[in-house]
């Protein structure tokens, strides 16, 4: 026997190379089929006829051994009628036999070797199928340890992100900064105004809100919104002194806290200052914002035990007359008498 | 050093010898409280302090204390998932001694980042004696290996004496003899264990 004619292979040979082997005959009954085939198909399938016992999904159009024989080669998509969940992928050549010269001749039967698709690991669970039912050069057994080292992998990674966001979440929360002002926000600024009062240290308060700035955030958008607060935050932080606190408290409301700084005629200078200066055009881009500002004060000796949240409550209030004086206006709180 | 190896260690001690223990040993080799994360990394003395803390805390050898984490991480149900991904290298115990050269490998296939040491099995003379020599590895790593094939033999139903036979310029040596590769039924094995997605028991989280 040569190679070019071809080697004849024992059964036991054949059932360990390829364990999902199928040998038909030219009429198409099956002559052998390889131990994993057997085990998933349940019940023996030698003896039986192949179309009887496989349906071949791609390509289309083959029902008789004739179709399979002129498909040889090609990539065939079955199953087992008997079991379609579970899918196979295969390959049919034809087999030969011996001629009347001793050659090999092709002698109409066919061999099929299978394998599982995509969907290994299902079919391996739904089979309990173990090592031994694949061939020793088959990577079946490596793709499924991919596939559970993969699974491990994420679950600790998914396990690690939920940790992270914790811990982002529990760092926002006690995060003491307005992100895009760079200012503090209104917990730093509830915090050092509760210490400052404790200390007993006099202190003057301003409410600063912005007049236009809505305009400017519907007309060119939030952007441009957001650069203006940038520049009014970069404007009252140039008007005002290393000590003092400067807060953005909500979306165009800030709160600035001068310790030592009480008397109200300084404290409108300096208000006035800042009006001047946050009224003048802002530019963005191509185009000029304007915007202004309406500042509401008081002083932390107006009262005899200041307190911060009533105090912000006055300033608030203040604010609201400025206002009502007509936009960039200024004012400070009026105690009705001394001590309230 | 990767976290895996690390995170391996904390749950050796806290599962063995208790939360005090663990809590000690972090203190003692200066881990921060969080313990620590598998997909991190993290510097290789730490490591070594913190073994060093467990073999003080235990007051037992370093190579006892590593040997035992090799068979912790095979034996203890929390890890399973190591002793699974061994399992897929052999049918049984002599093929599982065959595949340990790709062990590396299959590491990196896993964890991309995770460096194992290199390993190769040495038939020697006499039938079921083998030498597996560790190159590469952190210093006293054959303990830990010499460790994880004791366990290894007994979750194939194996018999075999394993030893560490002494460390030279980089390398650590360990003699295993198989006398019986069915002495026992063994742990079984199932090739598809775990959630079935199929039958719709995902695992928790997978579908957010």
């Amino acid at each position: 026997m040569t190679a070019a004619g071809g080697f004849a292979v024992g059964m036991a040979a054949l059932d360990r190379l390829m364990p999902m082997h199928l040998c038909l005959s030219g009429t198409g009954a099956v002559l052998s089929a390889g131990p994993t085939l057997a085990k998933i198909a349940g019940a023996p399938l030698a003896g039986g006829a192949f179309f009887d016992l496989f349906e071949i999904r791609q390509p289309g159009g083959i029902a008789t051994p004739g179709d399979l024989a002129r498909r040889a080669g090609a990539r065939l998509y079955l199953n087992l009628r008997a079991v379609p969940e579970t899918g196979l992928r295969g390959l049919a050549m034809p087999l030969q036999g011996r001629g009347p010269e001793g050659g090999g001749q092709e002698n109409g039967g066919l061999i099929l070797n299978l394998s599982f698709g995509i969907d290994l690991a299902q079919a391996v669970r739904d089979h309990a199928l173990t090592d031994t039912d694949f061939a020793a050069t088959d990577l079946a057994v490596e793709l499924l340890y991919l596939v559970e080292a993969k699974s491990a992998v994420m679950a600790e990674l998914r396990d690690l992100n939920r940790r992270l966001q914790g811990a982002r979440i529990a760092a926002e929360e006690q995060a003491q900064t307005d992100t895009l002002t760079g200012l503090y926000n209104r917990r730093a600024m509830d915090r050092i105004m509760a210490e400052v009062a404790a200390k007993a240290t006099p202190f003057g308060l301003m409410h600063v809100d912005l007049d236009y700035f809505k305009q400017v955030n519907d007309t060119l958008g939030h952007a441009a919104g957001d650069h203006v607060l940038r520049e009014v935050a970069r404007a009252l932080r140039a008007e005002t002194r290393t000590g003092d606190m400067l807060a953005r408290v909500g979306g165009d409301e800030f709160v600035i806290m001068f310790p030592g700084l009480t008397d109200p005629a300084a404290m409108e200078v300096i208000a006035r200052r800042m009006i001047d200066r946050l009224s003048r055009p802002i530019p963005y881009r191509d185009r000029d914002c304007s915007i202004s500002a309406s500042i509401g004060m008081t002083a932390s000796t107006l009262y005899d035990a200041p307190d911060p949240d009533r105090m912000l409550a006055d300033a608030d209030r203040a604010l609201y007359v400025a206002k009502r004086g007509g936009r960039a206006g200024v004012a400070m709180h009026r105690p009705k008498a001394r001590g309230g | 050093m990767h976290g895996l190896v690390n995170r391996s260690i904390q749950c050796f001690l806290r599962d063995t010898y208790g939360p005090g223990c663990w809590a000690a040993v972090a203190r003692a080799a200066g881990v921060g409280p969080g313990g620590f994360e598998t997909m991190l990394h993290y510097d290789d003395a730490l490591t070594g302090a913190m073994l060093d803390a467990a073999a003080g805390q235990l007051r037992r050898p370093r190579e006892a204390v590593l040997e035992d984490l090799g068979i912790y991480l095979i034996s203890h149900p929390g890890p399973e998932f190591l002793r699974r991904l061994l399992r897929f290298g052999g049918v049984g115990f002599a093929d599982f001694l065959h595949s340990l050269e790709d062990l590396p490998e299959r590491g990196r296939l896993a964890v991309p980042d995770l460096d194992l040491p290199e390993l190769k099995l040495a038939e020697q003379a006499g039938p079921g004696r083998y030498d597996l020599i560790c190159r590469g590895g952190p210093p006293g790593i054959g303990h830990v290996v010499a460790g994880m094939l004791r366990a290894m033999a007994d979750d194939y139903g194996a018999l075999a004496l394993v030893d560490h036979a002494g460390a030279t310029a980089g390398e650590e040596r360990i003699s295993i003899h198989l006398l019986d590769s069915r002495f026992a039924a063994g742990r079984p094995f199932d090739l598809a264990a775990g959630p079935d997605p199929a039958r719709g028991s995902t695992p928790e989280g997978a579908r957010g």
